[in-house]
């Protein structure tokens, strides 16, 4: 079966010609900013504001010149210079799939951007903190701009650059430094991967343009191989297993960053990767498609039971969003019939999971900077704004029926049903523990008894804070219904991302969705019992193994640190030891022995004309060894 | 004719004379005199390489004098793509030494006024640098191969004095190191270099009447041998690569940004020359054990580098690696590849320079090279945090920054190398790529201990950069993150100039790259 993508036009003039604005106005923020450091002080959040919001408006003036054109002309590609001469022309595409994303990033970015003028008032740094999420918006629209592989890179490295900096923001505390190091690190893994996917399509295909390759029917082993190694810098990057440890820690940076970053937008680069991949490698039936369907229903199930079990808000959030891309990760595995619902709950969650993580920001904003649930307590009478709008988020993610979450949520689980039963009824499972962890943080935050200390002093945040708040949670409402009814994105989509056969209809009466309902409600209702009827002890219990299992993130760092950390270690200090003592330690050890001195001499710092030059002599050797070997001389 | 490279390689031997002929107690007009004489010579080499034609010939700017015509040696000076960006690299990069030296002659102060180096001669730290410079501009224009020896050797006198007068606690020891394995190695060389001129038999040394001179296979062999260990030497490749770091190490970083910006790429740039185009059966015959011990430099490298506990080791390190890159391209046979080379070694310049630079900075404020002695930077010195991190940046070869460009070239273009039936090659790339990741952790590392986390207490009165410490960074970012975002200028420069390396060794360079071998 084959998926039929529209071909791509060369476009020039327009809004869409000027696309590159959408970049260059938060490039140039981010380069003012930091350029001008303190001079820029003063009004520098403001100027950040106006470039997110700047780049916002040329991205609906491209939407709207883009819906002008017929179905088939909506993939436009913009050129913009030669980067590598005869291998990368740099330039932008602008289709239906790469403009939502856009839409997402400059929308939720600028609301964020607005929201961090109240969160950051307070900290020396505001201006450095506008700086770096200016960066972040310039790389993340290069990311899904691009019309090349290299381009794509450059804007993926970016926005791990741009994550360095933010989660690592409060950078003199060790552990912020500790964690943005570790993104850094372990991101680079799944780098990797795509750096390796790229040159095997560079070396296969004579092209890394989006718009020279040929969409496949059925797979071969290269092509399985590059969807593979995709896959791997997807994971990265999208914190999907089995590179998800660093999720948890980047919970570190300021709480908008968790909302932007860690949860609207870069960590969903990687589903981005492969529905813009899937006609070329991810081809519906594939193995490569079925290895990313697998990975995103295991890690819905991981995040989901780490999501039960933490007390810092944050990293509940942190395993929740695990969870969520993991339903987008099955879905864009689906093949066509699943991107659009990969792409809505994109879209959806961006909306709701920004909504949670500000409400939650709003809420520490408010309670001295506290991040323990235990802490918390009957919050909903004090914050009435943060607690409506967080309990919007919580509808939909839980997918209350015709919130957002329902509509996108359901559309990846009947699909998955359908395609790959038993990873389908996974998903099922996974919904019913996200009803029992999100209900769970809802009724420790805003509901029972107050457990706070006496030095805090919760207060609604001011309304540059909440007025975000409300946007969003207006999405988190009623986005959902909006995209999936009478298939409106699947069928924007499909130029770019190609139609299944059969257009599916939504079933309010399914038995997946009705499943999905009652196990929600289960979780729901168990959350009330342990932690809405019952009090909550505000140190935390000992709990069982499972709970532990689960603290302790399903001791993900314990296992990298004894497969990789532990071992690496011991090849570093083993590597330094031999360069040291080895090649030169060796040869100063057979000087002394050859001069017949004693063995003082064998200390390095000898001086000794003759060690070196017998140093010199025996690496000589070995490449003349090496090249008569291997070289037949 | 053209006057121009003889007069680039006058002007700075002429201003070390005067520099040297200062009269006693003018130390301060010494250092403006080579900083004028520097920014000159930048100037000049910007006029001349404005008329260099890409698709001319190839070797542009010639000139040629008699010099020993009993051996047919020659003064002969040239310039083709790949030389012009080195010998741009080189004069980009002086002034910015020169700038960045300003006080390490001076006798070298912490904060608390402890001294860590003594005064020494201030006006002989400098015409050293300036005679330096004539012989790295010598070095990549000499046409002439016994020219280009001599240059090779005469190099190492004036950087021998740098580090051992002007350099750490242990520069003696450094500095007779790095002499040692520079000699052996030259020495080599210069028995290759009789035996190409008696075997050629052509009383010539001028290096294109010598290409395709030697056709017996074997003797292509030994010959390349000889040059090839005097190059690995020099750039260098494992194992022979245990002097960089002491030498690095212990040289003032001025020298540092010079020996492994510029000096060590004499290596590279001889492989990528005279290795490959004199001898070009032999560098086919030996492309896999080459790349092999390329790809052991730069796991190995990276590897030694995350344990070390000293900046400039480190940084040294993170060379050893990025030269294993560069050789790696050299020999991968693919003209991607070695595009990607030659820019990296430009590339590799400003990173690394930018990088012992900073460093410099922080050491000269500390008083110590050792990572554990520092800590919390970024809050009392923010601006020189933010321009190391930069550097840093550059190299675990960010994408958008320039040293990113020219290793996924090296890398994506041999991997697709069709030499050798491939598969080696392929294998060599992916394991390469895993530097990737290494890089990540030696540079990130170093960043967390020294800029970030509670600031330490000697580091509490570090005072933010001055003027000059931004004029030294500030260009080298900026070349950064220019050729990092549009690369084309150096690419244009030096794709024919790799073309014609290719056509000479007889590899199909037909189309740009290796294209289409899946459908």
């Amino acid at each position: 079966m084959e998926s039929h993508i529209a071909e791509i036009a060369q476009h020039t003039g327009g809004v869409i010609g000027l696309s590159w604005l959408m970049i260059a106005f938060p490039l140039v923020g981010a380069f003012v900013l930091l350029v001008f450091g303190r001079f820029t002080n003063r009004w520098g959040h403001l100027l950040g504001v106006a470039m997110s919001l700047a780049s916002f408006a040329v991205a609906v003036l491209a939407f709207f010149e883009l819906v002008g054109f017929g179905e088939e002309q909506r993939r436009r590609a913009v050129h913009l210079y030669e980067f590598i001469p005869g291998m990368v022309d740099m330039g932008l595409l602008i289709d239906p799939l790469s403009i939502s994303f856009a839409l997402l990033i400059t929308g939720v970015g600028s609301l964020i951007h607005i929201y961090s003028i109240g969160y950051m008032s307070h900290d020396e740094h505001r201006r450095r903190f506008f700086a770096y999420l200016n960066l972040f918006v310039a790389a993340m629209l290069l990311l899904v701009l691009a019309d090349n592989y290299v381009g794509l890179f450059i804007g993926w490295e970016g926005v791990g650059l741009a994550s360095y900096l933010l989660i690592g923001f409060w950078q003199f505390k060790p552990s912020a430094a500790v964690a943005a190091k570790k993104a850094f690190v372990v991101n680079r893994v799944g780098d990797f991967g795509l750096l390796v996917g790229m040159f095997l399509i560079w070396t296969t295909f004579g092209t890394l343009a989006f718009g020279e390759l040929q969409p496949i029917t059925s797979e071969n082993p290269t092509t399985l191989a590059i969807g593979l190694l995709l896959l791997l810098g997807a994971c990265g990057k999208s914190a999907q297993l089995p590179l998800q440890s660093w999720l948890l820690d980047a919970m570190e940076g300021p709480t908008p960053v968790s909302a932007l970053i860690h949860a609207a937008t870069m960590v969903t680069a990687g589903v981005y990767l492969v529905v813009r991949s899937g006609a070329f490698f991810f081809p519906e039936g594939s193995g490569a498609a079925l290895a990313v369907a697998i990975v995103g229903a295991a890690t819905l199930l991981a995040g989901a039971i780490i999501g039960c079990a933490k007390d810092d808000i944050k990293k509940g959030l942190a395993g929740s969003t695990m969870s969520q891309i993991g339903y987008m990760m099955l879905g864009a595995g689906l093949g066509p019939a699943g991107y659009a619902f990969a792409i809505g709950h994109l879209i959806t969650h961006g909306f709701f999971k920004a909504d949670l993580f500000l409400g939650a920001g709003s809420v520490m904003h408010g309670m001295n900077d506290e991040v323990d649930m235990r802490k918390y307590g009957g919050l909903r009478k004090l914050m009435p704004i943060t607690f409506a709008t967080f309990f919007i988020g919580y509808l939909a993610i839980i997918g209350f029926p015709l919130l957002s979450g329902y509509f996108t949520k359901d559309g990846i689980i009947e699909t998955a049903v359908h395609h790959q039963p038993i990873l389908g009824w996974l998903a099922v499972l996974g919904a019913g523990i996200t009803g029992f962890y999100m209900s769970r943080m809802v009724f420790m935050t805003f509901f029972g008894q107050k457990r706070w200390a006496d030095d805090a002093h919760p207060h609604e945040s001011p309304s540059v804070m909440t007025i975000p708040l409300m946007i969003l949670s207006l999405g988190a409402l009623g986005l959902g219904a909006y995209l999936v009814l009478s298939n409106r994105l699947l069928l924007f989509l499909a130029p770019a991302v190609g139609r299944p056969e059969e257009l599916p209809a939504f079933h309010f009466t399914s038995t997946p969705g009705l499943a999905t309902l009652a196990l929600v409600a289960v979780g729901a209702a168990f959350a009330w019992m342990r932690y809405g009827r019952a009090e909550v002890p505000s140190v935390q219990p000992r709990g069982s193994f499972l709970t532990t299992f689960a603290r302790r993130d399903l001791y993900g760092d314990a296992l990298n640190e004894s497969l990789f950390m532990r071992p690496g270690q011991w090849l570093t200090r083993l590597a330094v030891y031999f360069d040291n003592r080895g090649i030169d330690g060796i040869v100063n050890g057979l000087a002394a022995g050859i001069g017949g001195s004693s063995g003082r001499l064998r200390r390095i710092q000898t001086g000794f004309a003759r060690t070196y030059a017998l140093s010199i002599l025996i690496g000589a050797a070995l490449l003349t060894g090496a090249l008569l070997l291997v070289g037949n001389i | 004719m053209s006057p121009w490279l003889p007069i680039l390689m006058a002007v700075p031997v002429l201003g070390a004379i005067v520099v040297a002929l200062l009269p006693k107690g003018s130390d301060k007009l010494a250092k403006q005199v080579t900083l004028l004489v520097s920014l000159a010579v930048l100037v000049l080499t910007g006029v001349m390489a404005a008329g260099f034609k890409p698709d001319g010939d190839r070797f542009q700017f010639v000139a040629e004098y008699d010099w020993i015509p009993s051996f047919g040696v020659k003064f002969g000076v040239g310039v083709d793509g790949v030389a012009l960006v080195l010998v741009a690299l080189s004069v980009v990069l002086v002034p910015i030494v020169v700038l960045a030296s300003w006080h390490d002659a001076d006798g070298v102060k912490t904060a608390d006024g402890t001294l860590i180096t003594p005064k020494r001669s201030v006006k002989t730290y400098f015409s050293l640098l300036l005679v330096l410079e004539t012989m790295m501009i010598g070095v990549f224009a000499a046409t002439d191969i016994f020219l280009f020896y001599v240059f090779f050797e005469a190099m190492l006198i004036p950087m021998y004095f740098m580090i051992g007068s002007y350099g750490g606690a242990q520069r003696s020891y450094a500095a007779v190191k790095f002499l040692l394995y520079s000699l052996f190695g030259g020495l080599l060389m210069l028995v290759a270099v009789i035996g190409l001129y008696v075997v050629a038999g052509s009383k010539t040394f001028m290096f294109p009447e010598l290409v395709g001179a030697i056709q017996d296979p074997a003797m292509q062999k030994w010959l390349f041998g000889g040059f090839f260990i005097a190059f690995a030497i020099k750039a260098p490749l494992w194992p022979v690569h245990t002097w960089l770091p002491d030498a690095a190490a212990q040289a003032p970083a001025g020298a540092a940004v010079l020996l492994v910006g510029v000096l060590d790429k004499v290596g590279t740039f001889g492989m990528l020359r005279f290795c490959l185009e004199l001898f070009p059966d032999a560098a086919k015959a030996f492309t896999v054990p080459i790349v092999v011990l390329a790809v052991i430099s730069i796991i190995y490298g990276a590897i030694v580098a995350i344990g070390q506990t000293d900046m400039k080791r480190l940084i040294a390190y993170t060379s050893i690696s990025h030269f294993g890159f560069i050789v790696m391209g050299v020999f991968a046979m693919s003209s991607v590849a070695q595009s990607g080379a030659a820019l990296y070694m430009v590339n590799h310049g400003f990173a690394t320079g930018a990088l012992f630079l900073a460093a410099g900075f922080l050491i000269a404020r500390r008083g110590s090279p050792f990572i554990g002695d520092y800590g919390g930077v970024q809050k009392v010195a923010p601006v020189l945090a933010g321009f190391f991190l930069v550097a840093g940046l550059a190299g675990l070869s960010l994408p958008g920054l320039s040293s990113f460009v020219s290793e996924f070239m090296v890398m994506i273009g041999t991997y697709s190398s069709q030499a050798h039936g491939s598969g080696a090659l392929t294998a060599a790339a992916v394991v390469s790529a895993v530097a990737v990741i290494l890089a990540a952790v030696y540079i990130l590392w170093m960043v967390q201990r020294t800029l970030n986390g509670p600031t330490a207490e000697p580091v509490k009165p570090f005072k933010d950069v001055n003027a000059r410490e931004i004029w030294v960074l500030a260009p080298l970012v900026a070349l950064i993150i220019g050729f990092g975002l549009f690369p084309k200028p150096l690419l244009d420069v030096i794709n024919p100039s790799v073309q014609q390396t290719l056509t000479n060794v007889g590899v199909p360079t037909s189309t740009i790259a290796e294209k289409g071998t899946g459908q």
